[in-house]
């Protein structure tokens, strides 16, 4: 993975530096507190109900086994013995001291680590998808490009302080994982027709409290110009984005208010300067940054391991855990494995101190010493030989790290709601620990198959809750909370946002609610289809009907 | 003690300021500035300024001043000569148009400044007008950044093309200075430096 040179750590020393004197200020009383906002936020530190929350920046998802140890030692240290693993593939802190947080970064500068740009109206940590460099169906790795806009980014002098939030996603897959069509501006390679890498352009989507899939601004753009063609899109934003309201001030809203067409007018009226001027991405730096992304030294490995395939017949619970959680690779003989965050009575995404050693042990022994988030708040090993899959997973699951569940109902996308966030209407925490017992029974689970369900705890949508096939929202009635539950929605390609079925439920009655949705889907659904092929099938009326059945007959 | 640093072949210190800053008069009208809605005021015409304002706006008949750009563009016969003479800079709001501006005044050097007010800290259009003015426009002379400028914005608004900063009146701009020199090494291309730090530097494998 990528490794910093002098003048990356520079960079980051600089930042502790700045940000140490900040705080400083800030804590002497010479920064109000509005003063100090945008400041804090741009190094991800909200303050929130429990306390300060610290939102330490994974770049596109990629951690080596030395980084995740210090986050284990930092959130021992500084924080609870736990961390949180977010839908953007960052970890939060949940429980630092403001005092501390200088402190933290020092701390994580020492192991190519910081915080910048995590939050605040600035451009965000760029993603994309966890498999990303060892998926089969990649056509181009795009870490190399993300990590240039990853450093094109960082302090940017013109988009220090946009409207509001901006996001960046890149794929370099077939079915797209990354969730291009929900980000401000989303970046999705190809290769054309004269087998150059080219660049199709997203703009305009966003969840939130105005969900909006983005649409195609431009289909084809060389790699060279990721850079201007991102300035000009975001320089348009920039002078002309709503800051008169926090709730219409992202780039959809100008893209809606514009039209695609009028807006990319604008955008090329503005590339024509830019294009070829010295942000002009250059072929040796692209290949030097690549050189860090280089495949890792595989072994000559067999297709297929006699060992392998006999704890596969003879041990129903690792057969599960391969079924779910073990993913195929480009390279013969390897896989790429999730660690579950998701055991069944736990918050998604939550990890302890414990578990972060473990996995950097795990990393280090089977997967060359890396690993990768994922924006479902899961783990993964990329490189792990088939011969060496059973002891992972004996080792894994000995720590509460192999849930067989990833991709199935109880693999829930979860915010952390009115537990730790001042923002939410209702708690979505226990919500989905609720619905993980109600569906313990794995038979049950891998039986219902394929599953997305994605809980916010309000409109913001940090869980995702749009674009799942079940999604669920905190609401607030008269001061008591309540769950809007929506179905349909998809993430990909063929990305949809989901449609509410009716009026909120209490907490109690989720699981039953869900129960009642997978009841419908297995009474209705054809030999291998997928809940979500059934309701785009169907409709909403079945399940609704069944859903609100009862509480009818009650009335 | 004056809170105006200026950049000088860049290097920075703290100067007199010998311009004066000439303000519209306050009306009642509800001001839309912060409503960043450039793009609906220009569907429907709508002014920001009012003709009374700019009507009633004071124009001291000597020395050098800075002139609001509404006022600039409506009464430009008043101060044609003065121009002439370099006595006057013009300044924008940050949702202002630069277009209005480079309409009415096709040779920009021919002003010895410009400025832009920031009204609130966190208005970051002031970056992009700043960059607007140095690379589209070619404007040479002082650019200024004034209003709510803390020392926190000071680096961001140097590499934007910002040359003077007249820091908010409250905070000590001796302080602040130190702020403009908070990062050695940036990344990106930029006004000050627009090569990006892979064309400045042979960064090895
Ligand atoms: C606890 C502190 C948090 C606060 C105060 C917070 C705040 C917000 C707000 C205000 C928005 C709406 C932005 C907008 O549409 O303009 C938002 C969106 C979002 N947040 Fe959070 N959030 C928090 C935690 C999280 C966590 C833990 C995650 C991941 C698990 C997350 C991921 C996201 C995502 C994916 C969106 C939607 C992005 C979009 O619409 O493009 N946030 N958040
Ligand atoms: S969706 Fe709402 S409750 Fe959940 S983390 Fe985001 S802001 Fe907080």
């Amino acid at each position: 993975m990528y490794k910093y040179d002098e003048i990356d750590q520079q960079i980051v020393d600089e930042r502790v530096a700045q940000y140490r004197d900040q705080t400083r200020r800030y804590l002497a009383g010479e920064l109000s507190e509005d003063e100090f906002r945008p400041l804090r936020l741009q190094n991800g530190l909200y303050i929130q109900r429990q306390a300060p929350m610290l939102r330490i920046a994974v770049p596109y998802g990629m951690l080596s086994s030395a980084q995740l140890r210090k986050l284990g030692d930092i959130s021992k240290k500084y924080d609870k013995g736990y961390g949180h693993f977010s839908t953007r593939q960052n970890l939060q802190l949940n429980w630092p001291k403001l005092e501390d947080v200088p402190e933290i970064l020092a701390d994580l500068a020492t192991v190519e680590m910081h915080a910048i740009q995590t939050s605040g109206n600035c451009i965000r940590n760029i993603t994309t998808d966890q498999f990303v460099g060892v998926a089969p169906d990649e056509v181009i790795d795009p870490r190399a490009i993300a990590e240039i806009m990853r450093q094109w980014s960082t302090f940017h002098p013109e988009f220090a302080l946009l409207p509001r939030k901006f996001k960046i996603a890149v794929s370099g897959t077939k079915n797209d994982r990354a969730l291009v069509q929900a980000h401000d501006i989303g970046l999705e390679f190809y290769r054309d027709s004269n087998n150059q890498v080219a660049l199709k352009v997203w703009v305009g989507g966003g969840l939130g409290r105005t969900p909006i899939l983005g649409a195609v601004i431009r289909e084809h753009l060389e790699w060279q110009h990721a850079l201007t063609y991102c300035e000009a899109i975001i320089r348009v934003y920039n002078l002309h984005g709503r800051r008169d309201n926090i709730y219409k001030a992202r780039i959809k809203i100008l893209v809606k208010a514009l039209g695609i067409d009028e807006f990319r007018k604008q955008v090329d009226a503005e590339w024509a300067h830019l294009k070829d001027t010295d942000n002009t991405i250059t072929e040796a730096e692209l290949a030097r940054v690549a050189q860090h992304f280089d495949a890792m030294p595989y072994e000559n490995v067999p297709a297929h391991d006699a060992g392998f395939d006999a704890a596969v017949a003879s041990n129903p619970a690792f057969a599960a855990w391969v079924k779910r959680c073990v993913h195929p690779h480009k390279q013969t003989g390897y896989r790429a494995v999730t660690l579950s965050l998701k055991p069944h009575g736990q918050a998604p995404g939550d990890i302890s101190s414990e578990q972060m050693w473990t996995v950097a042990d795990l990393a280090d022994e089977y997967s060359f010493g890396e690993l990768r988030s994922s924006h479902e708040q899961n783990l993964i090993l990329a490189d792990v030989k088939l011969s060496d899959l059973f002891a992972l997973w004996e080792k894994a699951r000995a720590n509460g790290l192999a849930s067989p569940n990833i991709g199935l109902l109880t693999d829930i996308i979860c915010c952390p709601g009115g537990d730790f966030c001042s923002l939410a209407n209702a708690k979505s925490i226990p919500i989905a620990k609720a619905i993980q017992m109600q569906f313990d029974n794995l038979d049950y689970l891998h039986d219902i198959g394929e599953m997305e369900l994605n809980i916010s705890g309000c409109m913001n949508a940090c869980g995702h809750h749009h674009v799942g096939h079940i999604g669920i929202l905190g609401v607030d009635k008269d001061g008591s909370e309540w769950y809007q539950v929506s179905i349909g929605g998809k993430q990909g390609n063929d990305a949809s946002l989901g449609t509410v079925i009716g009026p909120s439920f209490s907490a109690d009655e989720m699981p039953g609610v869900v129960q009642k949705l997978i009841e419908v889907y297995i009474k209705e659904r054809t030999p291998e289809e997928r809940f979500i092929d059934t309701v785009r099938r169907l409709g909403v009326a079945p399940f609704k009907a069944h859903v609100y059945a009862k509480n009818e007959v009650a009335a | 003690m004056s809170n105006l640093i200026k950049l000088n072949n860049g290097v920075a210190s703290l100067v007199e300021d010998d311009w004066t800053l000439v303000q519209l008069p306050a009306t009642q009208i509800e001001e839309r500035k912060q409503a960043g809605k450039v793009v609906l005021f220009k569907l429907t015409g709508e002014a920001t300024v009012t003709d009374a304002q700019i009507a009633d706006t004071v124009i001291p008949a000597t020395g050098k001043i800075i002139l609001p750009l509404s006022v600039f563009i409506a009464r430009n016969s008043e101060v044609k000569a003065r121009i002439a003479q370099g006595e006057i800079g013009v300044w924008l709001a940050t949702h202002e148009l630069l277009e209005n501006l480079t309409q009415q005044q096709a040779d920009l050097n021919a002003l010895p400044i410009i400025a832009i007010f920031v009204e609130r800290f966190a208005d970051g259009r002031i970056f992009s007008l700043g960059n607007l003015l140095r690379t589209r426009f070619g404007f040479k002379n002082e650019l200024r950044a004034f209003g709510d400028v803390l020392r926190d914005q000071l680096f961001f608004l140097k590499r934007s093309g910002f040359t003077s900063y007249l820091v908010r009146a409250d905070r000590s701009a001796q302080e602040a200075i130190a702020s403009l020199t908070d990062f050695t090494k940036p990344y990106q291309g930029a006004v000050d430096e627009p090569r990006p730090v892979f064309k400045r530097y042979n960064r090895g494998a």
